[in-house]
């Protein structure tokens, strides 16, 4: 491969970037397209083939969040419960009085929903009643979810604004005007190219961070984490670089899934209505309920919030009640005693495309241990964590909220602006409101991307200005390959060599520090202020160390940036762990110094921000002001 | 499983800029090898199995072998995907075999209109909170 030398250098001038091309991404093109004027440019800048990019690259069984007949509100109580407490209510109503219309667009444009029996073929939008697994949920034959997604996009921006295969690496703010964004540069994966793309406004939603921790599998199934590995912290790490403050980036996504493959068990819970069960064969979450009330009054809510659920499981694990079970073969045959033979069926082939639309490894684990579910029950477990904005999480950047109604401390200007003039986010990218899955994600994109559209028409004389030379951005971005090329020949295999790290080792390095310092699956999810001490201390050396990466092609010059992002997202959450002293998402990770929760002290937004100029970073709180009763 | 490709099968997407894995794959895992022009996965450990290759792949020649590290050998899921569904076989380590068919999609590859039926112009008020398919929408505002 071509790495020697200086890479051609090709230079954007566009008015909207949008980096990244997953759900978010998608609809923010579908979005800004249809408002902006005819000469206002849009480019799309995707690491992947936009096609099977992002979360829903695999595809989904089904969408998390339709709201139908319930309200706005009901849907600020659902997210404000789940993530307890602490949320930014202004922008969960806003998504949720808007996540429809993304839904009834999917289903336009040939999605497959399922409907009621006596519904079938009447769209969502002309009132057709959809086959729902819970209050939000509905089920879908979601494998071309994100093809068709993507396809809308494509469609609306044109092949010549897309630019596949080029991972945006960095923000580049204004030389002239201070916290505002010019641009972003990256990288092609596949030709000896450098991109500058100078732009008056960029929308970042490049996914959330998987492999931070050491995930539980460290073979071959590394690559099997719940949320896809190329989700490598890039949105968080670039809004920080880039001055923007950041929210609860102590908060984490800790799924419970079928242990190993992932696989999903929100239909098995809410659709087949199957229960977990521990090596007693107890109904734990029934059993342990009362051990909830110390978490109150989120406890004892109607609907346990996720992080609690662990809790109680890990509760069990701890006490030695493991391994968990889902109980499969009972809940197929309470469903089955109510059903003709051929209902059966369907059923049985229900069960299997749940795995089949999004986490096809766990149909083939189940094929590889003879397990059919109504025969043998599955093991559940907690996985390791991830961080992300757009599920049961909420890490990400504090955004400007709605215009028509944000409280006026969370709003200055434009609808999902982060705090750095210009640079908007959605989807992963926004913090304190989760609960948006594939289709909020979407419709978050789309109001991120209108109000781009106005910050640009409203700064129609404002032209980037980029500091930095061309020269300087492409040797800094090639590092990792120029340093490769200095020393390669030193050492007899370039694989082990003092001057440098390769980046699956520094990857595992991180893994190693958050795993057994920030509360990973090694530690039971517990962490206290020494560990954490001593944790950020070794961060800060790895850290240093990520200036000596090497990379022997394109592809792992991606890997070392995709680290070096990491390693970002890893500092940011670590630091705000510390930051909050109280234990308030028991079953994400737990303070062993601040055990319980501490309503009256930490019902606050944690929230941070690291200074380029100065190169510090400080942690503070925001107050959380309710909207809905 | 990480994706394997069978050599026999593979044939380097002759003729093509670039092999149809290597244009799919989310994580930038399919490479060629151009002396013998067949595809490989160059790094398995980092393959999230979304099938995406198997799916793409014109001859056929990719499948997945579950992670070594905890799945046991000998069972093979196989999908064949068509414009409006795809078919899946699946075979269990004891040798009983599953097929499923499900829709993928109701609308023909390729024939999206992200705009059709919205009127043509500017659709609104751009100040305003409504997506261009909310037009005339009076939207909710929170109440207590």
């Amino acid at each position: 491969m071509a790495t020697n030398g200086k890479p051609e250098v090709v230079e954007v001038s566009t008015d909207l970037l949008i980096v990244g091309g997953g759900m978010a991404a998608c609809g923010a093109a579908v979005e800004a397209r249809r408002w902006a004027p005819a000469e206002m440019k849009i480019t799309l800048v995707d690491k992947a083939a936009m096609d099977r990019s992002g979360a829903v690259a695999m595809g989904l069984s089904a969408v998390n969040t339709y709201l139908g007949e319930n309200t706005p509100e009901d849907y600020v109580r659902y997210v404000r419960t789940d993530l307890m407490g602490i949320i930014r209510e202004d922008l969960v109503y806003d998504l949720g009085r808007h996540v429809d219309d993304s839904v009834h667009l999917f289903e336009k444009w040939g999605l497959p929903i399922w409907k009621q029996h006596g519904d079938e073929g009447k769209p969502l939008a002309e009132g057709g009643k959809p086959v729902r697994s819970g209050r939000w949920q509905i089920m879908i034959s979601g494998e071309s979810y994100k093809v068709i997604v993507a396809e809308a996009a494509k469609k609306a921006l044109g092949a010549e604004n897309i630019y596949e295969r080029v991972f945006v690496v960095k923000l580049l703010l204004d030389g002239k005007e201070a916290n505002r964004v010019a641009g972003a540069v990256g990288f092609s994966v596949r030709e000896n190219k450098i991109y500058i793309f100078r732009a008056k406004a960029v929308l970042v939603a490049c996914g959330g961070a998987v492999h931070v921790f050491r995930p539980r599998s460290t073979g071959e199934g590394l690559g099997r984490t719940w949320y896809p590995p190329w989700n490598s912290g890039s949105t968080y790490a670039m809004l920080l670089q880039g001055g923007a403050e950041m929210t609860m980036m102590e908060n984490r996504f800790v799924p419970a899934r079928f242990k190993d493959g992932y696989g999903p068990v929100g239909a098995w819970f809410l659709l087949f209505k199957a229960k977990a069960l521990n090596a007693l064969g107890e109904d734990y979450v029934l059993k342990n309920k009362a051990h909830l009330k110390e978490y109150d009054p989120y406890g004892s809510a109607a609907i346990t919030p996720t992080c609690l659920r662990n809790h109680l499981m890990m509760e069990e694990m701890r006490q030695g009640r493991g391994p968990i079970f889902m109980d499969t073969p009972t809940a197929m045959k309470e469903l089955a005693a109510k059903m003709d033979p051929k209902q059966v069926k369907e059923l049985e082939a229900e069960a299997w495309e749940d795995f089949l639309d999004m986490t096809i490894t766990q149909a083939g684990l189940w094929a590889s241990m003879n397990v059919a579910p109504e025969e043998k029950p599955s093991e559940i477990i907690p996985a390791e964590p991830y961080l992300m904005g757009s599920h049961a999480g909420c890490a990400g950047a504090w955004v400007s909220g709605p215009e028509d109604f944000a409280p006026p401390e969370y709003r200055w200007g434009y609808n999902r602006m982060t705090t750095v003039q210009g640079l908007f986010t959605a989807g992963d990218g926004v913090g304190a409101s989760g609960h948006k899955f594939s289709s909020g994600s979407h419709a978050e994109g789309r109001i991120a991307a209108k109000a781009a559209v106005r910050f640009i028409g409203d700064h129609a004389d404002f032209a980037p200005c980029v500091a930095q030379s061309a020269d300087e951005l492409a040797a800094e971005i090639y590092r990792p390959l120029a340093t490769f090329e200095k020393y390669r020949s030193v050492t007899t295999d370039p694989a082990i060599n003092p001057h440098y790290v390769r980046p699956k080792m520094l990857m595992f390095r991180l893994n190693k520090i958050m795993d057994e310092y920030v509360a990973g699956i090694t530690t039971g999810y517990t962490t206290g202020e020494a560990s954490l001490t001593h944790g950020l201390e070794l961060l800060t050396m790895l850290k240093e160390d990520s200036a000596k990466l090497a990379a022997k092609d394109l592809h792992e010059l991606m890997r070392c940036w995709e680290n070096y992002h990491r390693i970002w997202a890893a500092e940011a959450h670590l630091r705000h762990i510390l930051f909050r002293q109280e234990t308030r998402y028991p079953g994400y990770y737990y303070r062993s110094d601040f055990p319980k929760l501490d309503d009256g002290n930490w019902r606050v937004f944690a929230n941070s921000r690291y200074d380029p100029q100065r190169g510090r970073w400080e942690c503070f709180t925001k107050p959380v002001v309710g909207l809905v009763t | 499983m990480p994706s394997f490709v069978y050599a026999e099968k593979c044939d380097g997407c002759k003729g093509q800029a670039r092999t149809a894995c290597q244009y799919i794959c989310p994580n930038d895992l399919m490479a060629l090898n151009k002396e013998i022009m067949k595809a490989f996965n160059q790094e398995p450990e980092l393959c999230w199995e979304c099938f995406s290759c198997v799916k793409i792949c014109p001859q056929q020649a990719i499948e997945v072998r579950h992670y070594a590290d905890f799945a046991p050998l000998g069972a093979s899921v196989i999908p064949l995907r068509g414009s409006d569904s795809i078919m899946w076989t699946i075979k269990f380590r004891d040798g009983r075999l599953k097929r499923f068919k499900f829709k993928t999609r109701t609308s023909a590859e390729g024939s999206i209109e992200p705009y059709d039926g919205a009127p043509a112009g500017s659709p609104g008020d751009l100040a305003s909170p409504n997506f261009f398919t909310e037009a005339g929408k009076t939207l909710p505002v929170p109440t207590r």
